[in-house]
């Protein structure tokens, strides 16, 4: 752990006792995520990608093991304000429009009303939607939608983005769309992201590092650096290297499925 | 339009047939009684023509409803004494306004009730069986307790039929409250606590705004209940104004056409009020996009 890791789990474990016995939705897990990573989780369902997420965001209380968010336990760095989450649906007020539902955790976070304007101005004009502040979210398609729920999480001083499998509801077009911009909108802010994805070559378009996951109990079975630059055109993904990539993940996907039969 | 209108028609026509033909079968008796007793015989027609006229008939017709609630409210209007004590509309207002401080003090009890059971365990664990239990408990057997002891605090008026609605009508907003309070998903809940939201931004910019539509479905029925209230609150005292008073009035002389203009005006007091929520429900719901 270096001064620059802003996640690190050690030996974390989170068991959820459930009417049909214990359920080992973590086990063991040990991770650092240094600042300005892109690190995506993936694995079949139930391999506690969204619980390790949870975790972090202290949505859920590990029963074993460490963790640290930012330094400290997830709990003082969620008071602390420290990380935006994005879930899986986009959430949105049907009641505010959608400059009122990007502006909510401002107001909540008693920002100044000067100083509210212009973030919901700045962050809908990073997630392509400036002049639909007004719109209410019944007017948007879903992609849309989304990516307001995206400027929600970034409209306030976060350098952590936790994202759920953000893009798991919407078509493969909206959603190449959607991984470029949030590439883009990575590569011009400072921000630490962690993104749960089911998809293989979303993973390794968006990654710098990849940890496959797999299930009973939940835990890593690999970690890959990936060799890709910052900069990543949509056209990478035809690229060997990119390939090779893709290759190992789907190779440690099998083995994890492999030793789990 | 023609295609609303017209099943409509058919039933309502169909009521006054049946209310008509009621009126014949069970006036009939008291027309041929005093037929028999004049030494008349009455053919078919005058013994439908007299059970429809009668002054004090079992089941009085929709036109002996229809114009003595004429002369109590259009007819008086006319003659410049629209809100005398003779008419309708002051009963009607009597009423209301017992209604309408009980309908208030009946939602603020029923939404504060359910705050208080959403956000303290405790509440959550004990106020709900007595809440059920204060409704078991007939109408008719509470109010004569509560406006004596009322009165006997030197409370009499328009509070005691007040607190009759309110004992009727928090029980709608309470039930729907908690179910309402209780409607944002795990997943908003959530969201919320990333933002380390407080308690009560939670409430009023979530849980809140959240509930409108169980509000309002509770307060169309807090509304009718708190109606009934305070027209049982008007009986035992002996009032002298409101439905409930012509009600009483019209039962201890026998008057059954002022007993059914009173209840057809409360009917119509009672569609008027929770169609004004119904609107009020319309417009909001619909400006919060929830429709
Ligand atoms: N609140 C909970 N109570 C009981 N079991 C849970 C709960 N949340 C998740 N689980 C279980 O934990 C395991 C991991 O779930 P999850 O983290 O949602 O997986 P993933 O997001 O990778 O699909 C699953 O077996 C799931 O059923
Ligand atoms: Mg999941």
């Amino acid at each position: 752990m270096t001064k620059n890791t802003v996640i690190s789990a050690t030996d974390l474990s989170l068991t959820f006792q459930t009417n049909d016995g214990p359920v080992h939705a973590l086990k063991d897990v040990s991770l650092n995520v240094e600042k300005g990573d892109f690190v995506s989780f993936i694995g079949p369902s139930g391999c506690g990608k969204t619980t390790f997420l949870r975790v972090m965001a202290d949505l859920e209380q590990q029963t074993a093991g460490a963790i640290t968010v930012n330094g400290v336990s997830p709990e003082e760095a969620r008071r602390s304000r420290a990380y935006g989450y994005v879930f899986q649906a986009a959430g949105l007020y049907p009641w505010r429009t959608i400059g009122g539902n990007v502006r909510l955790p401002l107001e909540i976070m008693g920002y100044d009303k000067s100083d509210q304007d212009a973030r919901v101005k700045r962050v809908l004009e990073l997630v392509d939607l400036a002049g639909f502040e007004k719109k209410f979210p019944w007017q948007l398609s879903g992609g849309m939608q989304q990516r307001a729920s995206i400027a929600r999480a970034l409209a306030f001083d976060a350098d952590i983005l936790l994202m759920d499998e953000p893009f798991g509801a919407l078509d493969e077009i909206v959603r190449d769309h959607l991984n470029e911009q949030l590439l883009h909108l990575w590569n011009r802010t400072d921000k630490t992201i962690c993104f749960v994805t089911h998809s293989i070559p979303e993973a390794v378009y968006l990654s710098t590092k990849i940890v496959v996951m797999s299930p009973r109990p939940g835990r890593i079975t690999d970690v890959i650096e990936s060799p890709l630059p910052r900069d990543r055109p949509l056209d990478i993904r035809d690229t060997a290297e990119f390939l090779e990539v893709a290759h190992r993940v789907r190779e440690g996907l099998r083995a994890g499925h492999g030793d789990a039969v | 339009m023609m295609r609303n209108v017209l099943p409509i028609l058919t039933v309502v026509a169909t009521l006054f047939a049946l209310w008509y033909g009621a009126a014949v079968a069970l006036n009939a008796p008291w027309a041929r009684d005093q037929a028999a007793r004049a030494g008349q015989e009455l053919g078919f027609g005058a013994m439908v023509a007299e059970t429809w006229s009668q002054e004090k008939p079992k089941l009085p017709a929709p036109h002996q409803v229809a114009a003595e609630i004429w002369k109590t409210t259009g007819a008086m209007v006319l003659a410049g004494r629209g809100f005398s004590k003779r008419s309708l509309f002051y009963h009607s207002w009597i009423t209301f306004s017992a209604t309408a401080l009980g309908f208030l003090l009946g939602t603020a009890l029923g939404v504060a009730l359910a705050i208080g059971i959403v956000y303290n365990r405790t509440m959550d664990m004990s106020v709900m069986p007595w809440v059920i239990a204060s409704q078991t408990i007939p109408i008719l057997a509470i109010a004569p307790m509560i406006i004596v002891v009322l009165n006997a605090v030197g409370i009499s008026g328009l509070l005691p039929k007040a607190m009759i609605s309110m004992y009727l009508s928090f029980f709608p907003v309470v039930v729907g409250m908690v179910k309402g309070l209780r409607s944002p998903s795990a997943m908003q809940l959530d969201q919320m606590r990333t933002w380390n939201a407080t308690p009560s931004q939670t409430f009023w910019r979530l849980r809140l705004p959240s509930s409108m539509p169980y509000l309002f479905t509770s307060l169309k029925v807090g509304m009718a209940a708190s109606l009934v209230g305070a027209i049982v609150g008007e009986l035992p005292t002996g009032a002298v104004a409101g439905l409930g008073a012509r009600l009483l009035a019209g039962s201890y002389y026998g008057q059954t056409i002022q007993i059914w203009s009173a209840l057809i005006t409360a009917a119509t007091l009672a569609a008027a009020l929770v169609g004004l929520i119904g609107l009020v429900q319309r417009i909001t719901l619909k400006r919060m996009g929830m429709v």
